[in-house]
């Protein structure tokens, strides 16, 4: 999905931060998406703040209620508060997106570092292996791995948790990898390395010294834009009734548990769907503008 | 057609005097239309043995005629191939069949028809889902010995002694005998379901000939399918039973949702879907959707909850009072199910004859004192459990009844969801639930029977939850063998509030489905095994 | 060039065989039997289950199993279904439609994001551009089954102006689940064209052109959008790829009897043959689109060659 973003790292008299950043600062889309994020981030972290409620209390006899001064985002079909839910929901649906992130960008992040920077065969078995999970369709081999994992049964939240980060992870790391890679094969040709390897450097510091702060823009970019899209993945998979599921309680499953009743109870569906989407777009803004100012290109 | 009716020879008459009468007059309905019908794709080959899923059975039914067949109105067994199944002992049963009835390609349907195919389904090596139906027929342990270690062990089941049921004897073409292994009077009753289907001669010749293009005895026969996307079949004109339908093509078509399939027949795309998606139901949708198109009836399955009484605190029967009484089962079937349940109120389905309410007594009434009570009589005070598969929408009602429980009892209770249904059968049957469970139970014949000795007989097929009581055994083997059917009745009835002591089963709810038609029919009705009843339907 | 196909394909085959082993002990490997939840509420007699697990080999070591499925496979034998239809069969009915729906959904993808994206590149900070820039961050945000829901319910039952569903699959009665399908990443070619757009705007040849005195179409025409198209074709190319395999949640909402239905209909009724088979299908389909498009981009970039 975001295959198209370029990898260039030009170099940078300045350092590449220092002036990422001052250029990031003018942008009011960037304080927009930043804002949003801290929301969404203050909302998993500290729930019990926004809401007062327990979000899994239902009450049968409230199902489906209209949002007023008392519940303002209503009732859902079970008789669930929908705004203490959707507070509550935001730390499942973010700790996906955000463990799944650092999934992807740790072991593609490394293995591609790798694999650019010695080559050969390693590079060629590290390919084809990326080949083979990126040749699989990410939904069907999300629907494939999870029903393998949740034939287990009863499973615990963390579990379930689990699951989604792992297949997401699994399906997604050789975006990282690839991106990495050949960044890091730029960067090899690169006259500080090339110096660092004359004057005796181990590959070792070579690679954490001298290529890591310089290849790790493209992937940070990536990854800023990759959490909205694995938050995103999260609601799908959990709407198709295979992703996150019972006890945990997350905006995909919400929707999920809300699509039947859309016509009755709109608003069961639309303010999940809505912080969803919402903070989907606060991380691809929040890309877009680190990209702008990463590639200088793009000003 | 299996499950079609078959009127009492009185009635009979009437009805044929009657269509001699229309048919003077310009029929209003159009004869020669064609209807399309929702299906799912057939998950087994074409063979009426073969196969225990509806998707496969929405076609198979049609094809075939049996023995017996049950009754629309009331699911009472009326005989429809058979011209007598005679007994004295109800151990030795005579069938005759008619005369003159035809397969599809024109061969006779004969008593050899109907021993052939029994006993190649009853035949372990041939590894038909309905096998076990022919369990009670003597000699089947022979054709079909027990895998020692089980279907997934190493070991393979040990070579069948004999090719056919010992039980079964062809007399002459329209005559046969059925010798069971115990006395069993509702036998008679039990062979409607279609896997007792006749099979003709060319079915044993080439199999495979025969799954891509099945002959049957039944109203309709086969014309082509499409893998995937929809099976035809067309009226057999030369159908020898009374009823005729009165439409002559119809189609099956494969849905991969009921939703979508609700979106066609909203706009009048399909013809008729047998039970509405929960969207559908959602609110009362439908109602608005379809105005006049709704189709409903009370149909023959029910809604459970069992307790593995093999696990603690489970064996707990104050516990299970508690849970039971802890259940709001009116306030779920009206919100969750929109009316389209009704809270049941004991074991035996309210449509069987013999029926009797209120079994369950005050177990089955919803009574937070009462409840509490029992709660702390038993001791309790960890976690719940509810474990269900998810995968045919059990998500909402199980999330209900686990809040339900929660907030009557003040304890904690939790739904465990499970996607897999095989994967959850297979736990229930090697007794390794973590809680309780989904259960419930789709008759496979109408027969108060068939609603208590196969759950909660001690080592029954389906008495998962391993509830054992001596003196219920003793009662149901009294009824089996019970000279009348009112003496028998009266027995399974006093056995039945045997079970409202010991709760092994919770009993939630029953079954009002509701179905729609298209505009173009004029009449189409749902038979109490919640499909369509192919004869009443009338095309404009 | 040549020698490149060659060596291309040759690196296929461990990622042919990676993948298909991948899928295949994930769908037998699940935990339960296959078999034990055939028969409804009701046990399965063991000798069905027995016999099910011989006939896919089920009692066989994984990688006994593995091999003899890729020796059916390689002599073009996808196996039987548990319903004792050929997999074959049934892909060949699915497969066309789902064809139908991702060339459908490519035109829409390519004719509206293509004309978004230059539009608005080539008014750099205008009030076009930006309405490109926010909808297209509102299309990338919202899940397809969010849109695909909402337009069913919408446009199909309460408007009234679509079928809601897909009855026969024309290429007419494609074009609204094309739309949904295509809706994500018409966004994403909305944006490549306008980045590669604005890009290419300053380049030198651009800046020659315009000097010799080139009228302004013919500049757009001929020299920018050629040149600017080039990464957004490629694009182009590997979304069909995901396109062919990916459409699951699009085809369930509108019931196209495509491949993406298909498979998810089997693997929620545990038909592992026909899961292995289809994904096999489509990892193929995957691996030659990726060669082509690479290929493609030689063709249309003279800068890139093979060797």
């Amino acid at each position: 999905m975001t295959s198209q973003i370029a990898p260039a790292v030009v170099e940078q008299p300045r350092g590449l931060f220092g002036d990422a950043w001052h250029t990031l600062r003018r942008r009011p889309l960037f304080w927009v998406s930043v804002s949003l994020i801290l929301l969404m981030l203050s909302l998993a972290l500290f729930p019990g703040l926004f809401a007062s409620g327990d979000p899994n209390l239902a009450d049968l006899s409230r199902s489906r209620g209209a949002p007023s001064a008392e519940a303002w985002f209503g009732y859902d079909n079970q008789g669930y508060d929908i705004y203490t839910r959707v507070v509550y929901g935001a730390r499942a649906s973010i700790v996906v997106g955000l463990l799944a992130t650092l999934g992807v960008v740790l072991v593609g992040a490394s293995v591609g570092m790798l694999a650019g920077f010695y080559g050969g065969w390693l590079d060629a078995v590290v390919s084809r292996i990326a080949d083979v999970f990126v040749g699989v369709p990410f939904v069907l081999g999300a629907i494939v791995i999870l029903t393998t994992l949740n034939a287990g049964g009863d499973a615990g939240p963390v579990r379930i948790v689990a699951q989604v980060v792992l297949s997401i992870s699994v399906l997604s790391w050789p975006v990282a990898m690839r991106i990495m890679r050949s960044t890091a094969i730029a960067a090899k040709q690169q006259d500080y390395v090339k110096a660092a390897r004359a004057l005796g450097a181990s590959s070792v510091r070579i690679i954490g010294k001298h290529m890591l702060p310089n290849c790790i823009a493209p992937v940070l970019v990536y990854s800023t834009i990759a959490l909205g899209a694995f938050i995103g993945a999260e609601a799908t998979l959990s709407y198709l009734g295979i992703g996150l599921r019972q006890p945990v309680v997350s905006w995909g499953v919400m929707i999920n548990s809300a699509k039947d009743y859309l016509r009755v109870a709109p608003h069961a569906l639309l303010f999940p769907a809505g912080f969803l989407t919402a903070t989907v777009l606060a991380f691809v803004m929040l890309g877009d503008a680190v990209r702008e100012a990463l590639d200088p290109k793009l000003r | 057609m299996s499950r079609a009716r078959l009127v009492p020879a009185a009635v009979a008459v009437a009805l044929a005097a009657a269509a001699c009468g229309s048919a003077d007059t310009p029929a209003a309905s159009n004869t020669e239309a064609g209807i399309t019908i929702f299906n799912t794709e057939p998950e087994n080959p074409l063979v009426p043995g073969n196969t225990t899923e509806v998707g496969g059975s929405r076609v198979l039914d049609p094809l075939f005629t049996g023995l017996v067949e049950y009754r629309a109105e009331d699911a009472q067994p009326q005989n429809a191939m058979a011209e007598s199944i005679d007994t004295t002992d109800s151990k030795v049963f005579t069938v005759k069949i008619k005369q003159g009835w035809l397969f599809h390609d024109g061969t006779p349907v004969t008593a050899k028809s109907f021993v052939d195919a029994w006993n190649w389904t009853a035949y372990g090596p041939n590894a038909t889902q309905g096998a076990s139906f022919f369990s009670q027929i003597d000699g089947f342990d022979a054709v079909h010995p027990k895998d020692p270690d089980g279907a997934d062990g190493p070991q393979a089941p040990p070579a069948p002694t004999a090719e056919t049921l010992s039980g079964l004897k062809v007399v002459d073409d329209h005559t046969f005998t059925i010798t069971l292994s115990e006395a069993f009077a509702v036998f008679p009753v039990t062979i409607g379901y279609e896997v007792f289907s006749p099979l003709p001669e060319s079915f044993f010749k080439d199999r495979m000939a025969f799954e891509k293009h099945p002959i049957g005895n039944g109203p309709f026969k086969y014309v082509s399918r499409e893998v995937g996307a929809n099976i035809k079949l067309t009226r057999n004109d030369d159908y020898q039973g009374t009823d005729k339908p009165k439409f002559k093509d119809l189609t099956l078509k494969v849905y991969q949702s009921r939703e979508s399939a609700y979106a066609d027949l909203v706009s009048n795309n399909l013809d008729f879907l047998e039970e509405l998606p929960p969207n559908a139901l959602a609110g009362r949708q439908y109602e608005t959707d379809l105005g006049e198109r709704v189709v409903q009836r009370e149909t023959l399955n029910n809604q459970t909850i069992a307790f593995p009484l093999y696990l603690k605190p489970y064996d707990n029967v104050d516990l299970r009072r508690a849970i039971s009484m802890a259940i709001n089962r009116e306030e779920i079937t009206r919100v969750i199910f929109e009316g389209t349940r009704k809270p049941a109120d004991g074991w035996v389905h309210p449509l069987m004859k013999g029926y009797q309410p209120g079994q369950c007594g005050e177990y089955c009434t919803f009574n937070p004192e009462k409840a509490k009570a029992a709660l702390a009589k038993s001791g309790y005070t960890g976690e719940i459990v509810l474990l269900s598969n998810t995968d045919s929408g059990h998500t909402e009602w199980a999330e209900a009844v686990v809040n339900s429980i929660k907030n009557t009892l003040g304890i904690e209770a939790r739904f465990a969801p499970s996607t897999s249904f095989g994967e959850f059968r297979q736990k229930v049957n090697a007794h390794e639930m973590t809680g309780m469970y989904r259960a419930g139970w789709i008759a496979d014949y109408p027969s108060i029977e068939n609603w208590l000795t196969p759950l909660y007989r001690t080592g029954s097929s389906s008495n998962d939850g391993g509830y054992s009581n001596p003196a219920l055994d003793a009662k149901l083997a009294e009824a089996d063998k019970a000279p009348s059917e009112e003496e028998a009745i009266e027995l399974y009835l006093e056995a039945e509030r045997m079970l409202a002591e010991d709760l092994p089963v919770l009993p939630l709810w029953t079954q009002n489905t509701i179905a729609g038609r298209s505009d173009r029919l004029k009449v189409a009705n749902l038979d109490p095994f919640r499909t369509l009843d192919l004869y009443t339907v009338e095309v404009a | 060039m040549g020698r490149y196909v060659l060596r291309r394909l040759l690196q296929m085959v461990p990622v042919f065989l990676g993948t298909t082993f991948l899928i295949y002990a994930l769908v037998w490997a699940v935990p339960g039997d296959p078999f034990e939840g055939k028969c409804g509420e009701r046990d399965c007699p063991a000798s069905y289950v027995a016999a099910m697990r011989e006939k896919f080999n089920l009692d066989d070591p994984l990688i006994v199993q593995y091999g003899k499925y890729l020796l059916g496979l390689v002599q073009g034998d996808f196996g039987l279904t548990s319903s004792g239809v050929e997999v074959s069969t049934r892909i060949a009915a699915a497969f066309p439609v789902t064809v139908r729906l991702a060339l459908v959904a490519l035109l829409v993808e390519a004719v509206i994001g293509i004309t978004a994206g230059v539009v608005s590149g080539l008014r750099n900070r205008g009030f076009l551009d930006s309405l490109v820039l926010v909808s297209t961050l509102f299309l990338i945000s919202i899940p397809v089954f969010v849109t695909g829901y909402v337009v069913q319910l919408v446009f199909g039952l309460q408007l009234g102006w679509i079928s809601p569903t897909v009855t026969t699959p024309t290429f007419g009665n494609l074009i609204v689940p094309g739309f949904v399908l295509a809706s994500l990443s018409m966004a994403y070619v909305a944006r490549l064209s306008r980045a590669s757009i604005s890009e290419n705007r300053r380049a030198d040849y651009v800046r020659t052109a315009l000097a010799k005195g080139q009228p302004n179409h013919r500049v757009v025409g001929v020299h920018l959008l050629r040149n600017s198209l080039i990464p957004v074709v490629t694009f182009l190319g590997t979304d069909l790829g995901a396109f062919l395999g990916g459409a699951i949640v699009t085809e369930g909402i509108f019931n196209v009897p495509g491949v993406g239905g298909l498979v998810f209909r089997s693997i929620l009724t545990k038909d592992g043959a026909m899961v292995t088979g289809v994904v096999t299908v489509l990892v193929l389909v995957y691996l030659l689109m990726t060669l082509l498009v690479d290929l493609l981009y030689a063709v249309l970039d003279p800068r890139i060659r093979y060797d």
